[in-house]
C-alpha cells in the first residue's frame, strides 16, 4: 500500500510543492547572503533547514517510501543541533574546548 | 471513495503548509530586524512543516507514518528553542531593538549581559 504510485493529481499537487519549497530556499538564501549581521543570516539557515525538512516528506508522498519520513527527522535533528551551536559559538567563541 | 478522500485531505494539509512557508519566508526577507525575522520565521515554518507532516501521516496511514507524528512533536520541541537561543546571542551581541521597544528589566531577572 505504501510503495504504490500515488493518484496523478496528489503527484501534481506534490511536485507543485516540491517546486515552491524549492524556490522559498532560494528566497531564504538571500538573507544568508545579504543579511546584515550574524543572527540574521543564523535565522536564514534555520529557515532553510525547516524547508529541507518539509521537502524530505514530500518527497517521502512522491515516492511511496516512508524511509524518507524518518530521513526528515534525522535533518530536523542536525538543524537543530546546528542552530544551537552557532548561536552559542557567536557569543562564546568556543564550543569544543 | 475512500482513497479520494485521503487523496484530498492530502492535498489540502499539502497547500495550508505550502502557504504557510510561503508566508515564513515573505517575512524573512521583508521585516526589519533580525528579532522580527525570527518571529516571522520561527512560527509560520513550524507550523507548515508541521502540516507538511500530517499530510505524510495521512498518507502512510497510523502504522508507517509514526514518525511523522515524532517529527511534528520534535518541531513544536525545537524550533522555539532554536529560536530563543538565537534570540539571546543576539541580544548579548548587542543588535539594536526598533526604537520603541524596551528589555524587560524586571526585578529577579538574571542579568543578561554578565561576563562568565
Amino acid at each position: 500500500m505504501a510503495t504504490e504510485a500515488p493518484a496523478p493529481v496528489l503527484e501534481l499537487a506534490v511536485r507543485a510543492a516540491l517546486l515552491l519549497t524549492a524556490g522559498l530556499s532560494v528566497l531564504a538564501a538571500y538573507r544568508v547572503v545579504a543579511g546584515p549581521t550574524i543572527p540574521d543570516r543564523v535565522v536564514g539557515l534555520d529557515a532553510i533547514a525547516t524547508n529541507v525538512v518539509a521537502i524530505a516528506v514530500l518527497f517521502a508522498i512522491l515516492t511511496g517510501r516512508v524511509l524518507f519520513v524518518t530521513v526528515s527527522l534525522v535533518l530536523a535533528i542536525i538543524g537543530f543541533i546546528a542552530t544551537v551551536t552557532v548561536a552559542k559559538f557567536v557569543v562564546e567563541g568556543d564550543i569544543i574546548e | 471513495m475512500a482513497a479520494t478522500l485521503t487523496t484530498w485531505i492530502e492535498i489540502a494539509l499539502i497547500a495550508v503548509g505550502a502557504f504557510f512557508l510561503t508566508v515564513g519566508t515573505i517575512g524573512l526577507l521583508r521585516f526589519p530586524n533580525v528579532y522580527n525575522r525570527m518571529h516571522a520565521t520561527s512560527k509560520p515554518t513550524t507550523l507548515g512543516t508541521a502540516t507538511v507532516f500530517l499530510a505524510g501521516f495521512v498518507h502512510f496511514g497510523p502504522g508507517d507514518g509514526l514518525p511523522a507524528l515524532v517529527g511534528i512533536a520534535f518541531l513544536f520541541l525545537t524550533v522555539p528553542t532554536g529560536a530563543h537561543m538565537i534570540a539571546r546571542s543576539a541580544k548579548r551581541m548587542g543588535i539594536p531593538f526598533e526604537s520603541n521597544v524596551t528589555w524587560p528589566e524586571l526585578p529577579g531577572t538574571p542579568e543578561d549581559d554578565e561576563d562568565d
